[in-house]
């Protein structure tokens, strides 16, 4: 490179030169690195699917489409349904959907609407933060020990005065779908939380100064404005929030009682596929019983993939920027 | 109808005024929610400290498990807080270099490619992958190749769940770069790997750092993924048997019929949460202001 003029008017004083053959060589290998990363990500998934699924094969056979609709789990006779646990997956998911859903929203309103001093409104949000942060096994330690003596008396009650609702038709004995879904709730609750906020973040500010201008008062301008206009990347929270509590495990391990029961009660012992994965898997004998859970790995997997990818979907069509999430 | 609101309109406040009335109802309402949410934290913590508390000693620390039958205050679990640094360590190695290296292709490189794009969704499909799941596959990929449970099994799970979260906020955190440092850099004459590994990414560090201790909290507190990759142990860490972890350890013990066990995983409960919450208050102010 000896004809470089700039290294010849600089004296040979200056640090600058074309880069070297080994730079180039630095330049393309690292940037094929993440070339390369980039596409094992895309590959890690596929072929998550694909060995779950071909583990799931051998039972398809045996099982087939039955094993989606019948209820026994039987390891000793090899009979296997699922029908239980997919129900209690959905119904305890969507009663912590209905809880945590509520309380997320409002706390997204109480902490994007002005009501709060900010130091305030950052404390807040830091706790809502941290209860994610908590580890599920302590939450059902603490659902064991804590929650379940607490709730009983008054679950007892219900059961006792309300019993002739289906929702109450059974005694809480300890352990059941109320305190999984209790404690489900307090998971998903911050997710749900913290889409929302973005949500009403993403609404002009004009919006709601229009709203207050025409002289609403504080929450007529929230329900009939900003709710509605936020309404989008809520619903998506929701649903981003249903697919966390469907594929939770150790809370409901814990939990739920894991009895193989098709119920309404709330206050009955139910099951879940993660959970049913969680007790049974460890000591499930190699053959079809290994099989059958991996069939039913396969039957959640699919469950939370569409739910998640629908709930992405919708919070980035609704939110500009919402989905950095 | 309020007569009084017809007869004079007021311009003050009428705090009886049935929409006025409404609004305040519903700001208490929502009042009493936020605080309703902020009692299972308190509460969880409040019984950590009290039921985990008491059983708190060095002793925990470098002692093994006790057998059932042992009298109450003997054992301790070592044996779990090595296992479970050993296997968050083997994810964090596993999941960091990747992540970082597909972080920077997605946000430096090739934004806006088909590639990036597919690549971005999986990433953020992953995160809702159940715990649970990232365990049945490593099972089927290495426990069921090896023919025998390991900490590096359970390590590999892990690595699966830190992934996405590394990969997202690296991808954030490198697009958060302004831009004139970029073209500082190009300007300088630097190769685009170049101006990555010496200008970029140094800038970026802290954030990425941020995601990386995020990602490592969250590793740590999993149980789901460890159930049946690397089982659980009695013994010291090692890595071709199986491993205990404080997580498996809380939820093995949570229902044990001895009193003493389930004091202890009380205690490891606590010290897990602190851990988890140290780490947390780490990539926050490290974060600090550069937070996305």
């Amino acid at each position: 490179m000896a004809d470089n003029e700039f290294l010849e008017n600089a004296d040979g004083k200056t640090l600058s030169k074309p880069p070297t053959p080994g730079d180039i060589f630095f330049d393309k290998s690292f940037r094929f690195l993440t070339r390369a990363f980039t596409w094992a990500t895309i590959l890690l998934l596929a072929f998550i699917v694909y060995k779950i699924g071909g583990e799931a094969l051998p039972a398809f056979p045996d099982l087939g489409i039955k094993f989606l609709f019948t209820s026994t789990w039987d390891s000793s006779q090899n009979v296997y349904g699922l029908l239980p646990q997919i129900w209690g997956t959905l119904y305890s998911s969507f009663l912590a959907l209905i809880l945590g859903g509520f309380f997320g929203i409002t706390i997204a309103i109480f902490i994007t609407q002005d009501f709060l001093p900010y130091k305030i409104e950052i404390i807040l949000k830091n706790i809502i933060e941290l209860l994610a942060a908590i580890p599920s096994v302590v939450y059902g330690l603490w659902g064991i020990y804590v929650l379940i003596p607490l709730i009983r008396p008054f679950a007892n009650f219900l059961h006792e005065y309300l019993g002739w609702i289906p929702f109450f038709s059974t005694r809480l004995s300890g352990l059941g779908l109320l305190p999984a879904a209790l404690v489900l709730s307090i998971m998903i609750l911050p997710t749900v939380a913290a889409i929302s906020q973005d949500a009403f973040k993403a609404i002009p500010h004009k919006t709601k100064e229009a709203a207050f201008g025409m002289g609403t008062t504080r929450w007529e301008a929230i329900l009939r404005v900003m709710l509605p206009a936020a309404s989008g990347g809520i619903f998506g929270a929701l649903v981003l929030g249903f697919g966390r509590a469907l594929g939770e495990t150790m809370a409901l391990a814990m939990l739920v009682g894991s009895m193989p029961t098709v119920t309404l009660s709330i206050l009955s012992p139910a099951d879940t596929i993660a959970a049913l994965l969680a007790n049974t898997f460890p000591e499930a004998a190699v053959g079809l019983e290994t099989s059958a859970l991996m069939y039913a790995a396969c039957v959640l997997l699919l469950i939370t993939l569409i739910v998640n990818v629908a709930g992405a979907v919708i919070v980035a069509k609704a939110t500009p920027g919402g989905d950095k999430r | 109808m309020n007569q009084s609101g017809l007869e004079h309109p007021k311009l003050e406040r009428q705090p009886m005024e049935p929409r006025a009335l409404k609004s305040i109802v519903l700001s208490g309402i929502t009042i009493v929610c936020a605080i309703t949410a902020c009692i299972p934290l308190f509460s969880v913590l409040l019984m950590l400290v009290y039921r985990g508390g008491k059983r708190l000693s060095f002793q925990l620390f470098y002692t093994l498990p006790p057998g059932a039958f042992d009298g109450p205050g003997v054992g301790g679990f070592g044996n779990a807080i090595v296992g479970t640094a050993f296997m968050v360590g083997i994810a964090g190695l596993i999941s960091v270099p990747f992540g970082i290296l597909a972080a920077i292709y997605l946000a430096e490189l090739d934004p806006h490619s088909k590639v990036s794009e597919i690549a971005r969704f999986c990433a953020k499909t992953m995160t809702g992958l159940p715990s649970i799941i990232a365990g049945v596959f490593a099972y089927a990929v290495v426990v069921l190749v090896m023919g025998h449970y390991s900490a590096w099994a359970g390590g590999i799970a892990l690595s699966l769940l830190m992934l996405p979260t590394v990969m997202l906020t690296a991808e954030e955190a490198i697009k958060m770069v302004p831009n004139p440092m970029r073209e500082a850099a190009y300007g300088m004459g630097c190769t685009p790997s170049q101006s990555l590994t010496k200008v970029i990414l140094p800038v970026a560090m802290p954030s990425i750092i941020t995601g990386v201790v995020l990602a490592v909290a969250r590793a740590a507190g999993e149980t789901a993924p460890l159930l049946f990759t690397a089982l659980f142990s009695e013994s010291w860490l090692a890595p071709n048997n199986p491993t205990a972890s404080l997580a498996v350890l809380i939820y093995n013990w949570s229902s044990s019929p001895y009193q003493n066990l389930i004091e202890l995983a009380w205690a490891a409960s606590l010290i897990l949460v602190v851990l988890v919450f140290v780490l947390n208050i780490i990539s926050r102010s490290i974060g600090g202001k550069t937070k996305l």
